[in-house]
């Protein structure tokens, strides 16, 4: 098992150095001078010069990506062209935002997603599961923001039940403050998750469902079958896990793709996160904070298929001594 | 059949009147099997006629700006209504059409080919796989979404150009991967080797024996690409960096229409609504598709829903 942790962390390290890499080498080749940015448009040539000299601009591209990546590795994003602040200073309080979101559509995707996909395999070919798979394939073709602004049409503007947009921060600095706050601040990403998450689900309940009939059929079900256990027995303890670890590992892959669905809704439901701080930075081309941000999101993805890499491993012997 | 096939020539390249008459009844046999592919075709015919013969139907110019009709609900002079400037919505949204599917069909292209065509090459090169791969690995480390907004944002001006370039990039990546795994398995097929024994240069190998049999999976990708690249050229549009805000896309006009919810929401709803049932339309025909050219996964579906 330690073999396979180690090898697996092994592996990953080159890709987060390539990540790094293509980061660096995208602002590096994108047109205009960041000096001049930087300097503004009062800047004589000469301060222009001391600004490029004071920021490594005037040195060959390895040196540069040299000194980047060591900044990068000891945790500095570097400083905002636009607001001239550090960008670790920045992030910090939009992260509770992302994170919540994150957790939140997960859980709830997660869920809504394994059950339906559970019952559409329950009931296999029945008009139930192809009404199932009709919203699994509805679930893939719409994009989010039309999702939001149905949703928003209906429960905020016509019902009235949720606010249209805004956001209540969670205090984590207190239970008590935890406690007081989690109503309001649910109440507000209430809408912000339900969209990611059916549209998730509808993803998820396909995998699901192709996971559990493909375990339906090994023979130690039918056993359990001809066993005399009920059905939910069967379904629940012999059908459901094996299949849950396929179903986890893909979960884990997809996540990625919810960076889409956070980047989106944030924006639609005014979510002071950090995909609207990457949309406010590419709107002003504040290019560190596009840097840091990518750097941040795309390790942040790496780590957790590892995470799942290594749990999957864990639960099941074959990936840990297979080649 | 497998003594005509014993006793006929190795290899028999099928005549064009083959060809057709195996297209025409796999045409038939999967609309027989699949009826809702039937479905996803209309969809996809009637956008794309719109998208070409769009500025026959429209009855005005879709920038022109009536700001006296602006806000006007759908009905008879403006099925769609109109929106803050008194631009017609229903001939924005034909305009959308022709945008969003000529992105889509430009960005499936470009990485179809170049992804093929690398996938093929490393796939039979070590040395440029451990170089190409490793690369390609980065790019898919980034969620695609943001890889395509940092390149937008770093492209100088803004415009359609800039969408389909940045699209592909992050397309192509996932191209070359799943291309290249076909490849890796066939090189290894009894067939291959066959051929390699009998001299074959690697060029012939490529051409003749492994590019055909990754053709089916290909096109199945393909229609997924499309669908994916239509969401995301909108989504980008959505976020105001993908089309630019005088060239109307479902995406951009979803956008401007999500601050008027409260009173007019015909602006965002119908383009939304187009943009779904086209790539649900999309989604549909390459679903069938799949499951007509990948008879295991056919064979899987068959016994599943016994």
């Amino acid at each position: 098992m330690r073999r396979y942790i180690a090898q697996r962390l092994l592996t990953s390290i080159p890709v987060i150095i390539i990540v790094g890499i293509i980061t660096f080498s995208l602002l590096y080749i994108a047109p205009g001078d960041p000096a001049a940015i930087i300097g503004g448009d009062e800047a004589t040539p000469e301060q222009l010069e001391e600004i490029r000299h004071q920021l490594g601009f005037d040195k060959p591209y390895h040196v540069q990506l040299g000194r980047w990546g060591s900044r990068m590795i000891h945790g500095d994003l570097g400083t905002s062209i636009f607001s001239k602040r550090e960008i670790t200073m920045l992030i910090r309080p939009r992260i509770q935002p992302t994170v919540s979101l994150g957790i939140q559509i997960i859980i709830v995707s997660s869920l809504l997603g394994v059950s339906l996909g559970m019952l559409a395999a329950w009931k296999a070919g029945a008009k139930l599961d192809r009404a199932l798979m009709v919203f699994a394939v509805i679930g893939f073709a719409t994009p989010g923001f039309w999702l939001a602004f149905l949703l928003i049409w209906g429960f905020a503007v016509n019902l009235n039940w949720f606010p249209v947009i805004g956001y209540a921060p969670v205090d984590i600095s207190s239970l008590g403050a935890f406690g007081r706050t989690l109503p309001s601040h649910l109440h507000s990403m209430f809408l912000p998750v339900l969209v990611n998450s059916v549209l998730a689900s509808a993803f998820i309940s396909r995998i699901t469902r192709s996971a559990m009939l493909e375990v339906l059929r090994e023979d130690y079900v039918r056993t359990a079958r001809a066993k005399g256990l009920s059905e939910i027995r069967v379904f629940l303890r012999h059908a459901f896990r094996p299949a849950a670890i396929p179903i986890v590992t893909v979960i884990g892959g997809s996540l990625a793709g919810l960076a889409t669905g956070l980047v989106v809704t944030e924006r639609i439901f005014a979510i002071p996160g950090l995909g609207r701080m990457l949309v406010e930075a590419i709107a002003r081309r504040d290019y560190p904070i596009i840097q840091g941000l990518l750097m941040l999101a795309s390790t942040t993805f790496i780590t957790i298929n590892l995470a799942v890499d290594i749990l999957y491993a864990y639960v099941d012997p074959r990936v840990r001594y297979g080649g | 059949m497998s003594t005509t096939t014993r006793n006929a020539p190795l290899y028999m390249a099928p005549t064009f009147q083959e060809r057709v008459q195996r297209a025409y009844r796999g045409t038939v046999h999967v609309l027989r099997r699949e009826p809702t592919v039937l479905i996803g075709a209309v969809i996809l015919l009637i956008m794309a006629s719109m998208a070409i013969f769009g500025t026959f139907i429209t009855r005005t110019d879709y920038t022109r700006v009536d700001p006296i009709n602006r806000l006007i609900g759908p009905g008879v002079q403006h099925w769609f209504g109109t929106d803050t400037a008194g631009r017609d919505v229903f001939d924005r949204t034909i305009a959308g059409a022709r945008l969003s599917l000529m992105i889509g069909f430009a960005v499936t292209l470009i990485t179809t080919m170049i992804g093929t065509v690398v996938a093929l090459i490393v796939g039979y090169s070590r040395l440029l796989d451990n170089v190409v791969m490793r690369f390609v690995d980065g790019l898919l480390a980034f969620p695609s979404i943001l890889l395509a907004l940092a390149l937008i944002a770093l492209m100088p001006n803004s415009g359609i150009r800039n969408v389909i370039i940045a699209l592909s990039v992050t397309g192509t990546a996932g191209k070359i991967r799943l291309v290249r795994g076909a490849v890796l398995t066939l090189r290894e097929t009894a067939y291959v080797d066959a051929a390699r024994g009998m001299g074959a240069r690697v060029p012939r190998i490529l051409m003749v024996h492994i590019a055909p049999n990754t053709l089916n999976l290909i096109i199945v990708q393909a229609t997924f690409t499309l669908a994916s690249t239509i969401l995301a050229e909108a989504s980008l549009s959505f976020l105001g960096a993908g089309t630019p805000e005088y060239i109307p896309s479902w995406g951009n006009i979803v956008a401007t229409g999500q601050g008027y919810v409260q009173v007019a929401f015909w602006i965002s709803f119908f383009p939304g609504l187009f943009l779904t049932a086209t790539v649900l339309a999309v989604v549909l025909i390459g679903d069938a598709l799949r499951d007509y050219l990948d008879p295991k996964l056919r064979g899987r579906l068959e016994r599943s829903t016994q």
